[in-house]
């Protein structure tokens, strides 16, 4: 029974953490049809924003849940702004402008901080216990953070004006500029939004994996296929990559280790888009968020 | 590139300068030098692969340094193995060029979109990366041969193919790998003059069109996916006896964006444009190593994202431009018939 | 079956076909016959279902129901480039051609799928010849004005010497001489091949046709000849009451 306990939390934990990292990525991706490549070093700096900070005396909470998202939600749309603008409408140009953008991160942190491990921090909250079985305080308290967040994005597009022509933009993306609504500026706030969702999940993790420059390339194969698996509907497209893809790594990580259930998770992607190359959320759940 | 056409001229004119190159360059340079630029045209015989497959097939690979690294690996375990390098070379082409033709089989009969291509592409060399690192173990061996972890594996060197024991020099290496990029770089541009490379530069132009026409588009992706691979693979080979070994880091973020920044700045749509712009890279990258105030990735972050902005053609094909509209700037008839000169000329 | 009331064989057959987008139903059991070489002009207002009938011919949609027969076999879900080897000619509404190569390259990339190297070059040189592109043949299609590009595609149509010819508004954006130059194309294409043409433009029609399709909201209204229609109270309100 506490077996069972235990692997249950540690595949809920493995599945919400995949669409902590993936929620930002998602975003962009279903607004936008895009792959943000500098994905993996948003959270990198929503990581360094924590490590400083917490550094400089500010309290730890303040730091995770405050100034990261803030400071990379600012970086996200000062990007935008600068190179993403230029290059609307050519799809494949502005993958290749974020990965130099994601070249340009990696080289600007290790320029400043070195390239090696920045000074950790530890997790905050303690040990839960769940009968013989102790789970750790913080890993329950991602879980909980990341449905937070996805209510808070569903509540963002139900209820906002924004939202609104989100969901437009997601059915149907000449839609919204036949409603007259500028596409420019809708961009300039998925992009900014994004970041920050980004760089709130690389503070919360900033704890649990420490920080370094190049930490983004562990983080990104997982969020990439999680999100092209899912389909561009933001929600229920990376709640669905997540369990589907999340429920198999578990699996095979239970029984094999690691190293092959990230391998399981790729396979099964790949034949996954060979069955639905629009993803599920482009099979299945066609109207959904 | 109609029948009877000159596009094979400039391929072969640049061939001859390279053989040139080839002869007279361990006359010249010193030894060290010739060490060093061997692992150049390794890199070289690599960006040409995914200058045919994304530039002429136009594909979006991302992960092209998978199928180098796997082709470097498969020849490292089967030269340990067989005792020989012969046989080795010739599975690492069939390793790299199955496995893509395994993943090409999934992406291209899912029609799956660039985008998702590219990421995909990505993700198979990052997973790569991490499944290798975590082989250090003796328990991770193929045949007699360790993986060796992310300390990667010590690559025995090529010997000549009747002999097992005679291995060779450096500038006998030196040789053979500007022998290989030479060859590679006809073949490829013999390829895209054939029916089959046409067929392919159509459906980069207008996919549906050859659809139209009764072309099965996904085979021929298939297929130009699965044989820029095995040049890929070459290039693998190439350079693990240019370093003397092999590590997972062949297979990280950072030589992934590198592939492309070659075919970037060199330009899609030519194949001497990113073997130039890959021997560029590898002295201007050699030169910042040796200084640490700038960073490596700032730099090729800072150009991938300058040519992506201001020079989006690359460096061959904007000079092609510019030089045929200052050549006939009123006159135009022949500045059509130039172009189209220059259309032919671009599968150099 | 339906009874043949043409000796001619039937080349092409849908039995029932439909085609439904969420709840918009763009065909709706579709019954259509085409003898050998026949002429046969699709019109119908737009939004009558006349390119989403034509796109469940050419593979370009696979239909939520029904049967498509070309020849003696089922085509329904084949995908495009099945129904091309088949020897069916092409010419989708929006110009689709290879923007980046020349009028040359580009029909030879048609000819070269139906013949060797040496036939293909002679083939090339008729079409050019025959579609009068010699004198922009080395021209990058890309940078060829509209009417241009639309013959450029009916060169690739063309010399692949198909027997079946499907065109989506092959008069589209031409000028009139270009539009009656076509029209006697295809009139020449004719005399080889059955044609299905989907048109609006009524004048353009007048010069080609004989037997007339009326789609109107997805299904057939009715079939005759473009002088019984134009005297026709039913096909006059849908649509040609609207245009005159």
């Amino acid at each position: 029974m506490d077996l069972f306990v235990a692997v249950t939390f540690q595949l809920v934990y493995g599945i919400a953490n995949l669409a902590l990292i993936s929620l930002g990525l998602a975003i962009i991706f279903g607004m936008m049809r895009v792959i943000n490549l500098a994905h993996g070093e948003f959270l990198m700096l929503g990581g360094y924003t924590v490590v400083v900070a917490t550094n400089a005396g500010v309290n730890i909470w303040v730091a995770m849940l405050i100034l990261a998202p803030l400071v990379v939600g600012v970086i996200g749309v000062i990007v935008e702004r600068v190179i993403i603008r230029w290059l609307y409408g050519r799809m494949v140009d502005t993958l290749l402008a974020t990965w130099g953008l994601s070249l340009l991160l990696i080289g600007l942190v290790t320029s400043i901080f070195g390239a090696s491990t920045a000074t950790t921090i530890s997790p905050p909250l303690g040990i839960i216990r769940i009968g013989d079985y102790s789970a750790s305080g913080y890993e329950l308290f991602l879980i909980g953070v990341t449905l937070v967040l996805f209510l808070a994005v569903f509540a963002t597009l139900k209820l906002t004006k924004l939202g609104l022509v989100a969901r437009g933009t997601m059915q149907n993306p000449e839609m919204s500029s036949a409603l007259g609504v500028s596409t420019t500026k809708i961009y300039m706030i998925t992009f900014g939004l994004g970041a920050a969702v980004t760089g709130l999940a690389g503070g919360l993790l900033a704890p649990v994996t420490g920080v370094l420059p190049t930490i983004g390339a562990t983080y990104i194969a997982k969020a990439f296929i999680t999100v092209i698996s899912g389909g561009s509907a933001i929600l229920a497209g990376t709640a669905a990559g997540s369990i589907l893809l999340g429920g198999i790594n578990g699996i095979f990580s239970f029984l094999t280790g690691p190293t092959l259930g990230e391998v399981a998770l790729l396979v099964a992607a790949i034949i996954l888009l060979r069955l639905m190359p629009r993803g599920i959320t482009g099979r299945f759940f066609r109207k959904s968020l | 590139m109609t029948g009877g056409n000159t596009g094979m001229r400039p391929v072969l004119i640049f061939a001859l300068i390279g053989t040139v190159f080839m002869f007279g360059a361990p006359y010249v340079l010193q030894l060290f030098t010739i060490i060093n630029l061997t692992t150049a045209i390794a890199l070289a015989v690599l960006a040409l692969s995914l200058a045919l497959v994304w530039g002429f097939g136009g594909i979006l690979c991302f992960g092209q340094v998978a199928f180098f690294g796997l082709g470097a690996y498969a020849y490292t375990m089967g030269a340990i193995n067989f005792g020989g390098s012969t046989w080795a070379i010739l599975v690492a082409i069939l390793v790299s060029s199955a496995f893509a033709a395994i993943l090409g089989y999934f992406v291209f009969f899912g029609r799956v979109s660039d985008v998702y291509l590219g990421v995909i592409t990505l993700t198979v060399t990052l997973i790569f990366f991490s499944l290798i690192r975590r082989t250090s173990g003796p328990e991770f061996k193929i045949g007699i041969a360790q993986i060796g972890g992310f300390n990667g594996v010590t690559s025995p060197p090529l010997n000549l193919p009747w002999d097992t024991s005679s291995f060779l020099f450096p500038e006998q290496v030196f040789y053979v790998a500007m022998a290989a990029l030479i060859l590679c770089y006809v073949f490829c541009g013999w390829l895209m003059n054939t029916h089959f490379g046409r067929v392919c530069v159509g459906i980069r132009e207008n996919e549906l069109r050859a659809e139209l026409l009764g072309y099965d588009s996904r085979l021929y992706k298939l297929g130009i996916f699965t044989i820029s691979a095995g040049i890929a693979a070459i290039g693998g080979v190439l350079f693990c006896n240019g370093v003397g070994r092999i590590t997972p880091d062949v297979f990280n973020l950072y030589n992934a964006a590198l592939t492309i920044i070659w075919v970037i700045v060199g330009g899609r749509g030519t194949l001497i444009g990113p073997i130039a712009a890959t021997f560029g890279l590898f002295y201007l990258t050699s030169a910042l190593g040796g200084q640490s105030t700038l960073n490596n990735n700032l730099v090729l972050g800072v150009i991938l994202i300058f040519f992506v902005l201001l020079v989006p053609k690359g460096v061959a094909p904007t000079i092609t431009d510019w030089v045929a509209r200052r050549r006939r700037p009123r006159k135009a008839s022949r500045r059509a018939r130039r172009t189209m000169r220059r259309d032919e000329g671009s599968n150099a | 079956m339906k009874p043949a009331r043409d000796k001619r064989p039937v080349i092409v057959e849908t039995q029932n076909l439909a085609m439904h987008f969420g709840g918009v139903r763009a065909v709706d059991q579709v019954d259509f016959t085409l003898f050998d070489k026949e002429l046969r002009c699709l019109i119908g207002p737009n939004g009558a279902g006349k390119s989403t009938f034509f796109k469940c011919l050419t593979g370009q949609l696979v239909p939520s129901a029904g049967k498509v027969i070309i020849r003696d076999g089922e085509t329904t879900g084949f995908e495009p480039h099945e129904i091309a080897s088949l020897g069916v000619g092409i010419k989708t509404q929006v110009p689709n051609v290879f923007d980046g190569l020349t009028v040359d390259e580009n029909i030879w990339l048609s000819a070269r799928r139906w013949h060797a190297a040496k036939r293909a070059r002679a083939v090339v040189a008729e079409t050019i010849e025959r579609l009068q592109l010699g004198d922009i043949r080395r021209e990058m299609v890309g940078r060829l004005a509209h009417g241009q590009r639309q013959w450029v595609e009916l060169g690739m149509v063309v010399a692949a010497e198909p027997w079946l010819v499907l065109l989506d508004e092959p008069a589209a954006g031409m000028t009139h001489d270009e539009t009656a130059r076509t029209a006697d194309l295809i009139k020449e294409i004719n005399t080889q091949a059955a044609l299905i043409v989907v048109e609006h433009d009524m004048q353009f029609i007048r010069m080609i046709s004989k037997q007339v399709t009326v789609f109107h909201e997805g299904r057939v209204l009715m079939e005759d000849t473009m002088d019984a229609i134009s005297k026709d109270k039913r096909a006059r309100e849908v649509y040609l009451g609207n245009r005159a």
